[in-house]
């Protein structure tokens, strides 16, 4: 390897972000709990400034470095610039939370960073053993995080799960990715695309380590039958950390599995279409159909995600560039209802109170009628409901399957939203039409309020003027196919 | 700045003042509330005044583009984009001017109510709305825009929601539009499916004139010329918006809203959007005279029956409300008669003087602190010295006195449909020769009772109580204080009322002199308003006799319709003033007749009775079979059940155990290789 | 002589069991840990034998990563393990069920 033609620059956002997140981590030991306030500014400093890196590196192409193990390109810009978006609501949303349950400490940071690199790196890898450490790093990142409420029975019990499926999950993966790499004879997404289109690959070796690689991939989407850890992790572990869980690692993930199926695999794709196909249509009915039946709140979102995630696999099985696109507006247009919608749960919590409980929503308009207003937002789009963004994200999908004939399956997932909307307006009508409850006061830190109404408020303007955002995710979709 | 931006400023200043006010009218206040709503709405006369006086030098130029694509749907873009030409740009500055008095006299009408914040934020909103109307280029957004000013009627008429009769009111309103939205609807469909696709207006007329002879089956074995169907499909909507018989019974009761948007809405622009509209289409209409026959004849019924109602009101809004529909009705027998330029010309003069008439009447309403009973007002002349004088104007314009506005664009209209040559023009001609003299009797009736006479608010005050009659739906809410104290006398208002008075008063004296020869005779509408010359010739024949606003103003003393207007201001002085015994003796006499009119020809009744008890006896019906048995019972209630059913079963497989979940993966990963082997055997 | 399909095949009877381990065992805790690290020494097994077969060092390198991440995820998963203990001081595998439904 010659140093001299060592690119550094397209990694100068990770770069500078595994630095700061290691002197964070050096002076947070030096930090009394006090003035754990520092901890927090810094890392949203850190946040501001990958942020900044990642648009100043930006180059409306792809660009390889680290011996091919890294690509930079538009698609990883956009979704990272999203991530970065994502992590830094969530620590203002998550502080006054924190801090009321113990867990305002140095960890909760630098892990959130760690899981944040690690989605870094998923996003821009272009090599199966980056991409297999850039998952482990966030995996193990969020095991502790789920954990870090030691005390909590829910939350260890759902970190033990998800630890031990997850490594399921992991383990399904490798093993999909051996059997990928006896049949193509490298590990480089690139140099496998080239060998299965050059016909020199073991076919099926090839497909059965897709298979493997399916599972694996369906694991980290939440996608059904390998959806089981999604509610009850989503229920034990601290609202704060279900929306880390929830928020970024959706896009990452779609990303992994776009990386590996699109751009590896894309000579395999009738094979994985299929396979996608089934996942969407039990995804979506289990999911919707489930929620239905749930009382608590965050339980109900959880099942609420695993039908969305159908969704998404729509728009990837669709398998060309309109529904590949669409399926990353859906991606980052879910995260943001989902930090709004968790955002609204943890503004309501309080000090030895978790509002997750359908009830507790109970009469939410009598009592804070903004708040009631910004969850009705929420859940409107996350219902599909014009004029909000999730309308357009679903109005989308359905088109790219309709546009490569799969009528059938586009009316079973309008037919399966339907009974979704069920769930949700039902939320709404606990929070209208029902008599309150709990009548103490909704007390709110200032800058959390703001982020939060501005979060549900971009769900309505995207809703009225989706056009910019549908380019920008056209755009970066364009050139990352053009690569191969 | 280019003029895309400009008309995008000109349309989005009021939307940015309606939302500042709307949503954070609470933290800011009152009067920043108004100011800002005002300012947005300034900003929006003064570019509108700019763009219309480049356009009268001819240094603008037409524009026609999309701003904003708002989505493509299967190969139709559907854009927000904008049309200015000449039509446009005077419809706009009729829109923001008489919207920035209205503004401002609502400093002082409003005063004391409780939603201030929210009445200016619905009035901007409502200019935005009507902007996006008159400057759209093709028909969904016009469509937006007609049903946005719709909306903001709906909720204005309702302002005052505690009121029975407001929401009853705003009720009507509401379902009588959608009836005419429901045909105006099929119409654009009927555009989309047969005009090669497109809703852009351009290609749309370009498409008509190959169509001309399409016929269509609408029943099986009836062929209808297509464009007769979409005009008069079309005109249903306009029907509806522009309080046109049978679909007027909507405005008057519109009334219960505060006056300040009886003017704006209800008599100056909104109900004018329907003539618009019909103007806009006029390469359509031109292609169908039955249509056009069609539109003359609603107009003649509405012109002239609405004013007969005007004679029996005692609500001084009531009266101001039936003369609205009476001119709309003048109007749309100008579409009829194709003297587009007539009809959009009185819409401008007549947005002037009575949008003047009802803040004069509003003047007077404060003045007499919300009592609205003309029977108790009387000598206000002295009290109210500005309202007096503008409302003399705004009346006098009103009946078509020569050298007022009003008199050019009414005289042109009835000139025009003499000429007309189509079958029903003989009847609309006399129609409106009596409607002449109607409006005169009417409108002079109101200003004797008010201004003139003698002072009735000491003598009728207590027993009464402002409305005693059969009107008694006017009965106002109690948190207005209402009528004069026994030892109270009105006074004139204050000057944020009196202004915008003076402001409107002088267009209504002038602005027909100046603008009668380059709108009707001149070549200000060309491009804008098209007219078959072989068919119609009628303003040709008109063009030529004119020889300019004096000489026509003069000829007119020789002419029936003045010394019609002029005999019924003396019969109404006599009536009114002299003679006050005679009206009640004629109301003995002919009890009967004066029954029907105060009833309204008993129409509201028949549509009360036939269409909303009938259609609700049949959604009874429907109710209890169709929805409460069919659908709650066994479709949606059994479809949720079964759902539910199996949301207990889904449920029951998340067990909760860490090998059930490892499983329930592990066999996802064997059927999937299943599926593969199966479908590689398969293959 | 041995062949690459020896390797395979042992490697998924490696797999298999541990797979097995997860899903049959319904005592400990830690039997799942250790069916875990079994399961990633299968996928070495594939990587090692790919690798040699290919005659590409790749594959061998990723061994060594999944070694090492293997060792961080036992020590997480012994620490939530420890944990999980304190709080309900136990580690069967069936008292792990109060989040369900």
């Amino acid at each position: 390897m010659n140093w001299a033609d060592l690119n550094l620059v397209p990694v100068m956002p990770e770069i500078f972000l595994i630095s700061a997140l290691s002197v964070i981590l050096l002076l947070d030991l030096f930090i009394s709990d006090a003035k754990r306030g520092i901890t927090y500014g810094l890392s949203l400093l850190t946040l501001a400034g990958t942020a900044a890196l990642q648009v100043y590196t930006f180059e409306p192409y792809a660009q390889y470095t680290l011996s091919n193990m890294f690509v930079a390109d538009p698609l990883a810009s956009l979704v990272k610039l999203a991530m970065y978006g994502a992590t830094a609501m969530i620590l203002v949303y998550s502080r006054q939370y924190a801090a009321d349950r113990d867990m305002f400490k140095g960890e909760f940071f630098t892990l959130a960073l760690f899981a944040l690199f690690g989605m870094n790196v998923m996003v821009s890898a272009s090599h199966f053993l980056s991409l297999y450490m850039g998952l482990e790093l966030l995996s193990l990142s969020l095991y502790a995080l789920i954990a870090l409420q030691r005390d909590s029975v829910p939350a260890t019990e759902a970190a033990m799960k998800y630890f031990v499926l997850g490594a399921l999950a992991s383990g399904l993966l490798l093993y999909g990715m051996s059997m990928v790499y006896g049949a193509t004879g490298t590990l480089e997404i690139a140099a496998i695309a080239k060998s299965i289109h050059g016909g020199s690959a073991n076919q099926l070796l090839l497909v059965f380590g897709l298979v493997f690689l399916v599972a694996g991939l369906a694991f980290k989407l939440g996608a059904v039958p390998f959806h089981m850890w999604i509610p009850d992790v989503y229920q034990g572990s601290p609202t704060a950390i279900t929306l880390m869980i929830g928020a970024a690692p959706k896009l990452a993930a779609f990303v992994f599995i776009f990386r590996i199926l699109v751009q590896g695999l894309d000579g395999l794709t009738g094979d994985w279409q299929s396979m996608l196909a089934i996942m969407a249509v039990l995804s979506m009915a289990i999911g919707n159909i489930t929620a239905i039946a749930q009382t608590n709140l965050k339980r109900m979102l959880a099942y609420s995600t695993i039908s969305h995630m159908g969704f998404l696999l729509l728009g990837l099985l669709a398998g060309n560039e309109q529904g590949y696109s669409s399926a990353l507006f859906y991606a980052v247009t879910y995260v943001l209802t989902t930090l709004a919608s968790f955002g609204v749960i943890m503004a309501l919590s309080r000090a030895g109170f978790e509002c997750d409980k359908l009830e507790d929503l109970k009469g939410l308009n009598s009592r804070n009628s903004w708040y009631a207003a910004l969850m009705l937002l929420t859940m409107f789009s996350l219902a599909g409901i014009p004029p909000l963004v999730g309308f357009y994200a679903k109005f989308a999908v359905i088109k790219a399957i309709v546009d490569i004939g799969l009528v059938k399956l586009a009316v079973f997932a309008v037919a399966m939203s339907l009974i979704g909307a069920f769930y949700y307006l039902r939320v709404v009508k606990h929070m209208y039409f029902d008599e309150v409850q709990d009548t103490s006061p909704i007390v709110v830190r200032g800058d959390m309020q703001l982020v939060l109404s501005l979060n549900a408020l971009a769900l309505l303007v995207l809703g009225v003027l989706p056009e910019r955002l549908i380019e920008i995710c056209v755009e970066a979709m364009k050139q990352s196919l053009t690569v191969l | 700045m280019d003029m895309k931006s400009l008309y995008l400023l000109i349309a989005l200043a009021p939307l940015a003042g309606s939302l500042i006010a709307g949503l954070f009218g609470w933290a800011i206040g009152r009067r920043a509330s108004h100011v800002v709503t005002i300012l947005g709405v300034a900003v929006s006369a003064v570019l509108s005044l700019k763009v219309l006086s480049g356009f009268i030098s001819g240094q603008t130029e037409v524009f026609n583009g999309s701003v904003y694509t708002w989505l493509t749907v299967g190969g139709h873009e559907y854009a927000v984009g904008f049309l200015v030409d000449k039509l446009t740009a005077m419809m706009m500055v009729v829109v923001s001017c008489v919207s920035l008095m209205v503004h401002i006299y609502t400093i002082g009408y409003m005063q004391e109510d409780p939603g201030y914040q929210r009445f200016f934020s619905y009035i901007s909103l409502f200019t935005f709305s009507m902007l996006m109307l008159v400057m759209s280029n093709n028909f969904i957004q016009l469509f937006f825009g007609w049903e946005a000013v719709g909306l903001v009627s709906y909720l204005l008429i309702g302002f005052w929601f505690k009121r029975p009769t407001a929401t009853f009111a705003n009720l009507k309103a509401f379902l009588v539009n959608r009836v005419g939205d429901f045909g105006f609807l099929l119409g654009i469909g009927l555009v989309l499916a047969h005009f090669g696709g497109s809703l852009n207006y351009n290609d749309v007329f370009a498409a008509a004139p190959a169509l001309a002879n399409k016929t269509i089956q609408i029943f099986p074995g009836v062929e209808w010329s297509l464009m007769t169907v979409t005009c008069i499909l079309l005109f249903v909507g306009a029907m509806g918006k522009s309080a046109q018989f049978p679909l007027h019974v909507w405005l008057p009761d519109s009334m219960e809203g505060p006056t300040p948007i009886s003017a704006l809405i209800h008599a100056a622009t909104m109900v004018t959007a329907g003539l618009f509209m019909v103007s806009r289409m006029s390469p359509l209409f031109e292609m169908s005279d039955t249509a056009l026959n069609f539109v003359m004849i609603s107009g003649t019924i509405t012109a002239l029956f609405m004013g007969f109602l005007g004679i029996v009101q005692n609500d001084i809004k009531k009266v101001v409300a039936y003369s609205t529909l009476s001119q709309l009705g003048y109007m749309t027998v100008a579409l009829g008669a194709s003297a587009y330029s007539a009809a959009m010309f009185h819409v401008m003069t007549h947005a002037f003087f009575k949008a003047l008439l009802f803040l004069g009447a509003g003047s007077v309403i404060m003045g007499m602190h919300h009592d609205q009973d003309m029977r108790n007002m009387g000598g206000l002349r002295k009290y109210m010295p500005i309202t007096w004088i503008t409302s003399l104007i705004g009346s006098l314009a009103l009946i078509g006195t020569p050298f007022f506005s009003g008199f050019y664009s009414k005289d042109s209209i009835i000139e025009a449909v003499a000429a007309s040559h189509l079958p029903f023009a003989g009847v609309a001609y006399w129609a409106l020769i009596i409607g002449v003299f109607v409006t005169a009797f009417y409108s002079f009736r109101m200003y004797f009772l008010v201004f003139h006479g003698k002072e009735r608010w000491m003598e009728n005050h207590g027993a009464h109580h402002g409305h005693d009659d059969d009107h008694d739906d006017e009965e106002p809410s109690t948190d207005h204080h209402h009528g004069l104290g026994p030892n109270d006398k009105p006074h004139e208002s204050p000057w944020v009322v009196t202004l915008p008075l003076l402001a409107l008063a002088i267009p209504s004296v002038l602005i027909g002199f100046f603008a009668i020869e380059p709108l009707l005779f001149g070549d200000f509408f060309k491009g804008a308003i098209t007219i078959d010359a072989l068919k119609h010739p009628g303003m040709h024949e008109l063009a030529e006799e004119f020889h300019g606003p004096v000489a026509m103003a003069v000829h007119a003393l020789s002419t029936l319709p003045f010394w019609l207007a002029l005999s019924g201001v003396v019969v109404a002085w006599f009536f009114y003033l002299k003679a006050p015994q005679i009206p009640a003796a004629i109301k003995q006499q002919f009890s009967a007749v004066h029954k029907v009119l105060e009833n309204k020809y008993y129409l509201d009744d028949l549509y009360f009775n036939l269409f909303a008890k009938g259609a609700r006896a049949l959604g009874t019906l429907f109710w209890k079979v169709g929805d409460m048995l069919l659908i709650d019972g066994l479709m949606v209630n059994g479809t949720a059940k079964l759902v539910g059913v199996f949301s207990r079963l889904t449920r029951k497989l998340q067990t909760g155990f860490i090998y059930s979940y490892a499983t329930t993966m592990i066999i996802g990963v064997l059927g999937l290789m299943t599926l593969w082997f199966a479908g590689i055997i398969l293959r | 002589m041995l062949t690459l399909t020896h390797f395979l095949v042992l490697a998924a009877i490696l797999f298999a069991i541990s797979v097995l381990g997860i899903f049959l065992n319904r005592k400990n805790v830690i039997v799942l840990l250790m069916a875990i690290e079994l399961m990633l020494l299968a996928v070495n097994f594939n990587f090692i034998a790919f690798s040699h077969y290919l005659s590409d060092t790749a594959g061998q390198i990723f061994v060594f990563f999944i070694l090492t991440v293997a060792a961080a995820e036992s020590a997480i998963g012994l620490a939530i393990l420890v944990v999980l203990f304190r709080n309900l001081q136990t580690i069967n595998v069936e008292d792990l069920g109060s989040l369900k439904g």
